[in-house]
């Protein structure tokens, strides 16, 4: 064994020793740094004869690889093992419970005005507004409710106190008005829905002094009363989520409509739940018909050319039968642990394409 | 409206079950509520024969009786104390179903004794309240007859509700009408004889108006002489009971019947007990009336009374007068039968708040046609119970005039419902229900009866036509399509809204919706109150006023739900408030409320109450989701009374338009809520936001960003106390706008060392060159500007140099 072996099996087995990288980093200081033995080494070839210059170079440089190679697999490990012995001092007890977030919730009446909203949006509905105090006019007379009708008592209707020149103000006893102020605002087709609050001086147990309903308004020169049972059918399938509902139209009579028709869907009652689809009871859901003549005369229409439907249906009812909600008294009264069970979470944003509810 | 099936079988021929029938009525628009069948519910159960009542061997109060139902002799043990033998009583054989319990009936053995079956009480059949002892039936009863027969409840009651247009079924006669046209079965003709009199009718009649449409365009009347009042008979007083009328006597029952079974209400009055002429007129003020009902009304102007030498007799058409009504003892009857015209009814009724038969008929408009013939009628069946002579008729006026024809074009009922119903069908239904119908010519004449004072134009025939032919008839049709892809349903003002909610609900607040109005006193606390936001006919005082604002119902329900345990609340409304009675007037708003702590104990996050800067970013986060340019953004100080004043900010977009406001409760409303602990809310109006004009693209254009390192510099400013954080923070950022990307502040320090009066703001300055990389000068002279404009604009200096 030559010398240079000699001396590079010494450095090696530095190398192998070295415990952490700081030893390592002395071991190649001391063999190849620029006084380290392996360099000093190497200066003395300019001295040597050819021949012997070529045979301790060839040593040499087989020297220094072997030796570079042995530091690099070295340092590898020792970084390998300070790593895992850093992750294993690093441990944490991932179970500890994760910074809070308060979650939020969006009531059931919201998301089922943006349920209604996205079904009637695919018919080609937009949605129309009109305020929640108004006129005898919007609220009954432009609706065909003359003063001294019966119906007109049957609204159990808000009044504000009279002004000086004797009009009386009220609270909208309906979504109906904003029928009158569609017609004013734009011309035939319109399909509208305009959902909001209403009001009528009633409160027990299914009767609250405020509630909300959805209306709904086509007019143009064809629509008629099979498109008004087509357009309710679809929107109670898509809304309940079914494939198939039982529902009857039945002749009624509202001052605004002619012919007038109240729906009933097929249900099944059993307890306090209702099934909506299944069964063979009948639930009352909803209140429609083609637009009254007067009601168009009164939004600048002329009866001869234009007609069309309007409905109403309340939303709170509508809410309380798919969702399985009680009372209606509750869905006012803003207790956290209700929002809570019943409310919906921010991004479950109602679609046709993601689904209504999921 | 309530009848039952043989009434209605005397209007109309049919083999039609109960069930057909009410699903008929139903399906041409009147509605049935209920059907009330004891021929069906009591079907099993039957009259049977006690034989002998033998005491039980095992059991003191218990008999075994043989019973004979009829078919057989059965053995029953019984408890009931009147069991007897020779008694009539009700059976239920083993296998019946007890109304009062459900219970199946089981043939058993009680106390070792076979039983097969039961004798019932009243109770238990669902008859009455009575459980003493079990029913005795009449003597005379055959075993084996149905118990609802022998009791003469085998008539099945139909009860529906009729719609305020159709006052013609509020009579029998109109609903067998109505059926017959939708072929239930035929009509059978309501046609009435006249009654001969026997000399003129001794009582004078009169109508004292003034004017074009008098309050009773018609009054009828005549005599009775020599009439013995007395209990109806059996089968009218079935009848009443039937529907839910109490008997009283012979002659008021007549009227009642009459009432229900051709919609036409009458009055009785003993004639002994009148003084002059009968006449109608309207009230004086003064006059009062002892009416039937026990109450004494003070008659108003307005009032159609029937009055005679004495004065007031009744209300006409709405309720009769104590000291000229009938009683057992009437000998001498006069009959009334009138018009009214029903606005004023209604108005009469309303004002005194008489629910009368009567009132309901007459403002929702009687056939004002049927005035004689149903005076014939009351007559025929006065003399046929009562006995007596009758005079001949009076009459005072005449029946207003049948409106003019429509002209009817059979194409509208397609048009108008997209049923297919040909121009014959169209005749026979319209002919059916009394139209008159000129089918010779088009557009139609039809001419509608006197008794649907409901017909006013083409459309209300179409939906006669309609509503017989069937709306299951409707052919469901998909409304055509607009457009081949939806556009936006909603505006973008209108989905504002809708962004708000969600993104409340995703900052961890829970929407609440609440009433619109709110007590007085809260309004006022929030700058409302407004005599012309009150209500006149509230339901309590506590909803009584318009809301000015959100936040009163907010914090009242931060209340309710801290009484409940839950002091921790985070709660948003998106909804209207009202500034005034005019539509512009009503606003949307957003607002919240945070109380309590952010969150519970928690090991890795120190607990902390919510604070200004909590509602301020809810604040903040609404409005720039809503699109408000948050560049552009100014707090001020100045927020309303219910706020802390030194603790509240409104957000502004130039001086006039506030689009919100943040901060902590006043205490002092805070307290009048009854609540402890400081309350966060923010109030956000939604709609202040400004629209961008015109259409918007969406293009965002390219995205220039500078590949350039940006720089950061930190400075520390002492400030007098009074000093804003965003005056110093625009200062630095207009030392070099172009160039400072981001100003943050990221100390505050308040404390003695800085002395009284003083504070210390750290401030980061983010620099970002958008051509080439800064020099150190340039990015000096930048520092420098930095520290001169803060100087220039708030007066602070940079901190060790002060």
């Amino acid at each position: 064994m030559s010398e240079i072996e000699a001396l590079t099996r010494e450095m090696l087995q530095a190398v192998e020793k070295a415990q952490d990288l700081a030893a390592l980093e002395a071991v190649r200081i001391q063999a190849l740094g620029k006084k380290g033995v392996l360099t000093e080494r190497m200066k003395t070839l300019g001295a040597m004869g050819p021949e012997e210059r070529k045979l301790a170079g060839a040593q040499l440089n087989t020297a220094k690889e072997s030796l570079n190679a042995a530091i690099a697999a070295r340092s590898e490990a020792l970084h390998r093992a300070a790593l895992d012995a850093r992750l294993a001092s690093e441990r944490i007890d991932v179970t500890l419970p994760a910074r809070p977030e308060t979650l939020g919730a969006i009531h059931p009446v919201s998301q089922v005005i943006d349920e209604v909203i996205a079904i009637f949006a695919d018919m080609g509905f937009s949605v129309a507004e009109g305020p929640d105090i108004e006129t005898d006019f919007y609220n009954f007379t432009a609706l065909n409710i003359p003063a001294e009708h019966p119906a007109r008592q049957m609204h159990d209707t808000f009044y504000f106190h009279p002004k000086s020149d004797g009009e009386r103000l009220l609270l909208r006893t309906h979504t109906s008005p904003v029928q009158i102020r569609a017609m004013e605002n734009s011309r035939p087709p319109l399909r509208i829905i305009a959902p909001g609050r209403t009001y009528r001086c009633d409160s027990d147990m299914t009767h609250t002094p405020m509630f909300h309903q959805v209306e709904g308004l086509v007019i143009d020169e064809s629509t008629h009363m099979g498109h008004l049972k087509g357009c309710l059918i679809e929107f109670c399938k898509a809304f309940f989520e079914v494939d198939d509902i039982r529902m009857r139209f039945r002749p009624s009579h509202f001052p605004f409509t002619e012919p007038s028709a109240e729906v009933d869907i097929g249900c099944r009652r059993s307890g306090d739940e209702i099934r909506i689809g299944e069964g063979s009871d009948w639930l009352e859901i909803l209140g429609c018909g083609m637009v009254h003549p007067a009601v168009l005369r009164h939004g600048g229409l002329d009866p001869e050319k234009y007609q069309g439907f309007a409905f109403g249906v309340g939303i709170d009812r509508l809410a309380m039968l798919k969702y399985g909600i009680p009372d209606l008294r509750d869905f006012f009264e803003a207790d956290l642990r209700w929002l809570r069970h019943y409310g919906f979470a921010a991004l479950d944003i109602p679609s046709l394409a993601g689904g209504l509810s999921r | 409206m309530k009848f039952t099936l043989a009434w209605l079988r005397q209007h109309l021929e049919t083999s039609a079950s109960t069930d057909a029938i009410a699903e008929r009525l139903t399906s041409i628009g009147l509605e049935v509520e209920k059907v009330e069948d004891r021929a069906a519910s009591l079907a099993s159960f039957i009259a049977a024969k006690v034989i002998s009542a033998q005491p039980h061997p095992n059991a003191d109060r218990l008999r075994v009786c043989e019973v004979d139902t009829g078919s057989a002799q059965v053995q029953v043990v019984c408890g009931a104390p009147n069991a007897r033998a020779g008694m009539t009583g009700a059976f239920a054989p083993a296998g019946a179903v007890i109304p009062e319990s459900g219970m199946v009936l089981k043939q058993s053995k009680i106390r070792g004794v076979d039983s097969s079956g039961m004798l019932c009480s009243a109770r238990e059949l669902g008859l009455s309240g009575d459980h003493e002892g079990v029913i005795e039936l009449p003597g005379d009863a055959r075993p084996g007859t149905p118990v609802a027969a022998v009791l003469g409840v085998d008539d099945p009651v139909i009860e529906i509700s009729i719609t305020p247009n159709r006052p013609d079924c509020l009579g029998v006669h109109g609903v067998a009408r109505d059926l017959a046209a939708a072929g239930a079965g035929r009509l059978i003709p309501g046609s009435v004889d006249a009654v001969p009199g026997d000399g003129p009718c001794p009582v004078e009649i009169g109508l004292k108006f003034e004017g074009p449409t008098p309050a009773c365009p018609v009054f009828a009347g005549r005599l009775v002489r020599g009439v013995k009042n007395g209990e109806s008979p059996a089968w009218l007083k079935r009848r009443l009971e039937a529907i839910g009328l109490r008997p009283i006597s012979a002659l008021v029952d007549i009227t009642n019947y009459i009432s229900f079974d051709r919609g036409r209400p009458l009055h009785v009055y003993d004639a002994d007990r009148l003084r002059g002429q009968i006449h109608a007129r309207l009230g004086q003020r003064g006059e009062k009336l002892l009416a039937l009902d026990g109450n004494e009304y003070a008659i108003d102007p307005a009032d159609c009374v029937i009055a005679d030498d004495t004065g007031v007799l009744g209300l006409g058409g709405v309720i009769g007068g104590e000291a000229s009504g009938c009683s057992m003892d009437t000998v001498n009857v006069f009959i009334e039968s009138a018009y009214f015209d029903p606005l004023r009814i209604a108005a009469t009724g309303r004002r005194h708040n008489i629910l009368s038969d009567a009132r309901y008929r007459f403002e929702r408009g009687v056939d004002p046609e049927f005035v004689l013939p149903g005076l014939e009628l009351a007559t025929r069946m006065i003399l046929d119970i009562c006995g007596g002579t009758p005079s001949e008729v009076r009459v005072a006026g005449a029946p207003p005039a049948r409106p003019q024809p429509i002209d009817f074009r059979p194409e509208r009922v397609r048009a108008l419902t997209g049923m297919e119903v040909n121009e014959r069908e169209c005749v026979r239904i319209l002919d059916s229900l009394g139209f008159e119908v000129q089918a010779d010519i088009l557009p139609m004449p039809v001419r509608a009866p006197s008794w649907r004072p409901d017909i006013h134009g083409e459309t209300d025939l179409v939906e006669e036509i309609a509503r017989i032919h069937g709306f299951d008839k409707l052919p469901a049709t998909a409304l055509p399509r607009l457009r081949a892809v939806t556009g936006a349903a909603v505006t973008r003002a209108q989905n504002r809204a809708r962004i708000a909610k969600r993104l409340l609900a995703g900052r961890g607040l829970m929407e609440a919706v609440t009433w619109s109005f709110i007590s007085p006193r809260m309004a006022e606390l929030f700058g409302g109150g407004a005599p012309e936001l009150t209500l006149a006919n509230p339901i309590s005082s506590e909803l009584s006023v318009m809301r000015p604002g959100l936040l009163p119902n907010l914090l009242a329900a931060v209340k309710r739900n801290a009484d409940r345990g839950m002091g921790d609340v985070s709660l948003f409304e998106a909804g209207p408030q009202y500034a005034g009675d005019a539509p512009e007037a009503q606003s949307l708003y957003a607002s919240g409320v945070r109380s309590g702590q952010r969150h519970d104990r928690h090991w890795a996050v120190e607990q902390r109450p919510w604070d200004v800067f909590d509602v301020k970013a809810d604040a903040m986060a609404l409005l720039e989701q809503c699109g408000a340019p948050m560049d552009k953004l100014r707090v001020t100080p100045d927020a309303p009374q219910w706020y802390h004043p030194g603790r509240s900010g409104v957000i502004r977009l130039g001086p006039k338009n506030a689009l919100g406001v943040f901060g902590e409760v006043h205490p002092g409303i805070v307290e009048a809520f009854g609540l402890r602990g400081a309350v966060m809310a923010f109030e956000v109006a939604v709609e202040a936001v400004p629209l961008p004009k015109g259409r918007v693209s969406p293009s965002r254009g390219p995205l220039r960003a500078s590949d350039l390192q940006p720089v950061t510099r930190d400075f520390a400013f002492i400030a007098d106390a009074g000093v804003s954080a965003d005056a110093l923070l625009r200062a630095a950022q207009s030392a070099a706008p172009d160039l400072i990307t981001a100003v943050t502040l990221f100390d505050l320090y308040e404390g003695e060392r800085l002395g009284e009066g003083r504070k210390s703001l750290a401030i980061s300055v983010t620099l970002r060159p958008k051509e080439k990389t800064l020099t150190d000068a340039e990015i000096e002279k930048v520092a420098a500007n930095v520290i001169a404009a803060v100087k220039k604009s708030t007066g602070a200096e940079l901190r060790g140099q002060a």
